[in-house]
């Protein structure tokens, strides 16, 4: 009986020693995993700081897109009142499309997207890191979109800068992270530039519809509140479950 | 077996449809506020649950096709994502007739008709991307994520419109429809509508399905000859 | 433990069988000369090897382990049709990155040496864009060997070289040979190959029609491998 016991204590004690070990090779493993998403992150930053194809192209767009809606619609502050989250919202969605087609589309030049595959980083690794990359991208094209739109339509947003700034990081992250996805599954495909947007478009229809909200609430001066709090719930929501969606599937449409 | 499968199925539909079919027509008395047009609600609604049931059996075959890699599986998702389709489209203009009728508008930007009309557009993507790539098995990789992809958006899509105040229908729908129930009477032929189209979209799975297993046995067997 | 087990691989592309049963072991330290006619399967095959792509039926392992293991994927250097290099970084710039992405802790210092090794320390902060044919085979090598991988695979390395590229390329494999390598090379040039070789595995259309040691005859004739084994499968 006595040694029944101290055996099975003997056993317990090693479950635990080992588990306790194998806990600082998964903080290691983390670690790891971040830097390597870094690295493509900066990567892919460092290409297009250098050439500024994505970013030209996609602001001259937006800028153009921004002027056709003065002559489109009459701008006066009842009217821009309605429809300034959703224009503002629209301008980001067409402009930040050419920047998310560009995102793998770089990486089929001389083969490097085979390289990427064969090295040591996991696909949910180099997804994560082009969605940082395209993350950042996005950001700054909108940021400079907002400036233009404010000057433009004479529409104030400073007054409620915080939560609209939360409001574009939320919905920014969920049309990336889908749009990068359906980057990579595009990228193989001939007609690429015509399949991107007409798989992505309809996919972004709950998040625009939430950010056109919420932004239209706060440009007209109404705070975030319980209101439209639920809006903010489905970005959060969106972001969570597309992030988690593209993460475990990436690797089959990668490899497969 | 198949052959025979089908057959009895196509039976049981033209009898069903029949028989349901004169009951909507005959049987009914015209509804108070909507006279005859609201029949329509028979071939509109079923539409969209069948359709929408069809969307998501078509995201199980395709999670099924990723965990076995059996092709089989890809052309029964294909083949029941193209049939939903069909449905939601039908849907989608019965709903139109069915506004230009009541209301005046041959669209109305109502929460049901709009989620539908994003969810046809996203699972028509599905359709064009199966033509844009030739590969069986790359085919049915790419689009069983985008089947995923699209499901689950879709869910989301029909929970984020419901919550737009002004996504409303322009009238009331259904006078009778008090209390959230309908009169007896009028949810029995219901019911069997559903049936019916349930019967119909698995008819046109089999078929389409049968279709597509040959074109890929072909496609193969000319590869086999260039070989 | 062998470096390299092929298992029963087939890959269909549809219901095209484009390999069939392929199976193999490869000894560690063996150089492989993968030989067979255009469209036989040997790119196919490779990439399965490399990772990038999954057999339909079968496996690959390296060393006992799964070829997507990321302890494996460290373990191997592969070569492809194109240069995997980015135009817009430049040569220090791109060998760093890949350094980081194999887990090396000094990126830096490593990639300053194999710039050296290659010939290239002084264009090293020259963008891809502006190099010479040359030169971009010359660092895609450099690629390719900077995290010092156990296991070699080339996908028709020869093909599109210059002298100077070539020059560094045998020196290389036959470093690598020396340290005890695993090298898997496919390609057209058979004199090259089969010179360089200890093993020949020869596929064509899709099966396995020899897989065994170079010999004698090979390296009198090389063409004495294709009008052998035409018409005739390996038992």
């Amino acid at each position: 009986m006595k040694e029944e016991l101290s055996r099975k204590g003997a056993e317990l004690a090693k479950k635990q020693i080992s588990f306790s070990a194998s806990s600082a090779p998964l903080r290691e493993t983390v670690f790891s995993f971040l830097g390597q998403c870094l690295t493509i992150a900066q990567k892919d930053l460092r290409a297009e700081w250098r050439t500024k194809e994505a970013l030209n192209a996609s602001l001259a767009f937006s800028t153009v897109i921004l002027i056709l809606f003065s002559f489109a619609l009459d701008p006066n502050p009842e009217m821009m009142q309605e429809f300034s989250g959703g224009l503002l919202w629209l301008v980001f969605l067409f402009a930040g499309a050419l920047v998310l087609n560009r995102s793998f589309a770089r990486e089929m030049q001389n083969d490097c997207l085979d390289a990427l595959l064969a090295s040591p980083v996991p696909p949910s690794g180099l997804f994560l890191g082009k969605t940082l990359a395209n993350y950042a991208l996005l950001m700054t094209l909108e940021f400079i979109c907002l400036a233009e739109f404010g000057i433009l339509f004479n529409v104030r947003w400073l007054a409620n800068v915080g939560p609209l700034m939360l409001v574009m990081a939320l919905g920014t992250w969920g049309m990336t992270v889908v749009g990068t996805v359906f980057s990579a599954l595009t990228v193989n495909l001939r007609l690429r530039e015509v399949m991107l947007p007409v798989l992505v478009y309809p996919m972004m229809v709950p998040v625009m519809m939430a950010a056109m909200i919420l932004t239209t609430d706060l440009l007209a001066g109404t705070a975030l509140g319980p209101g439209n709090m639920l809006w903010v719930r489905v970005l959060v929501g969106f972001d969570v479950i597309f992030t988690l969606l593209g993460v475990s599937l990436i690797d089959t449409v990668l490899v497969g | 077996m198949r052959n025979r499968v089908l057959l009895l199925l196509t039976v049981a539909f033209a009898v069903l449809i029949t028989w349901n079919l004169k009951n909507i027509l005959l049987g009914l008395p015209d509804e108070a506020r909507q006279d005859a047009i609201f029949r329509i609600l028979y071939f509109h609604a079923p539409a969209a649950i069948v359709g929408l049931t069809g969307f998501g059996v078509g995201m199980v075959f395709s999670g099924i096709y990723l965990a076995t890699k059996n092709l089989y599986w890809d052309t029964l998702a294909a083949s029941t994502t193209e049939v939903s389709l069909m449905l939601a489209a039908i849907n989608l203009v019965t709903g139109s007739i069915w506004g230009r009728q009541q209301w005046g508008v041959w669209w109305a930007w109502d929460a049901r008709l709009t989620s539908m009309l994003v969810c046809w557009l996203i699972f028509a993507g599905y359709m064009m991307l199966r033509r844009a790539v030739d590969e069986p098995n790359t085919r049915a990789r790419l689009c069983a994520v985008v089947s995923v992809f699209g499901t689950v958006n879709a869910w989301f899509v029909y929970k984020v419109i419901e919550w737009i105040p002004r996504l409303q229908h322009p009238g009331p729908v259904l006078s009778f429809r008090t209390g959230g129930r309908i009169d007896r009477q009028l949810e029995t032929p219901f019911f069997w509508m559903v049936l019916a189209y349930l019967l119909l979209a698995v008819i046109l799975i089999m078929i389409r399905d049968r279709q597509e297993s040959i074109s890929r046995e072909i496609d193969s067997l000319r590869r086999l000859a260039h070989a | 433990m062998n470096a390299l087990e092929i298992d029963a691989v087939w890959k269909y592309f549809g219901d095209f069988p484009a390999l069939r049963d392929i199976g193999f072991t490869v000894q560690s330290g063996s150089v492989v000369a993968l030989l067979g006619r255009n469209g036989a399967g040997k790119t196919t095959l490779l990439r399965i090897m490399a990772g990038l792509a999954k057999p339909s039926k079968g496996s690959v392992k390296i060393n006992g382990n799964e070829v997507r293991e990321e302890s494996t994927r460290r373990r191997i250097g592969v070569l492809g049709h194109g240069i995997s290099l980015y135009d817009e970084l430049t040569a220090t710039e791109n060998l760093v990155l890949f350094g980081k992405l194999y887990g090396l802790d000094d990126a830096a210092k490593h990639a300053h040496q194999w710039l050296e090794r290659t010939g290239l320390e002084r264009v090293r902060d020259g963008l891809v864009r502006e190099f010479s044919r040359g030169m971009r085979q010359r660092l895609a090598v450099a690629r390719t060997f900077i995290h010092n991988p156990e296991v070699l695979l080339f996908d028709e390395p020869f093909t599109s070289l210059d002298d100077r590229a070539i020059a560094v390329l045998q020196s290389l494999i036959n470093e690598a040979k020396s340290r005890g390598c695993t090298i898997v090379m496919s390609t057209h040039q058979l004199r090259e190959a089969i010179e360089l070789a200890t093993h020949i595995v020869l596929i064509r259309k899709g099966e396995l029609a020899y897989a065994g040691e170079r010999r004698q005859e090979m390296l009198d004739d090389p063409t004495w491998l294709y009008r052998t084994f035409e018409g005739e499968s390996v038992s």
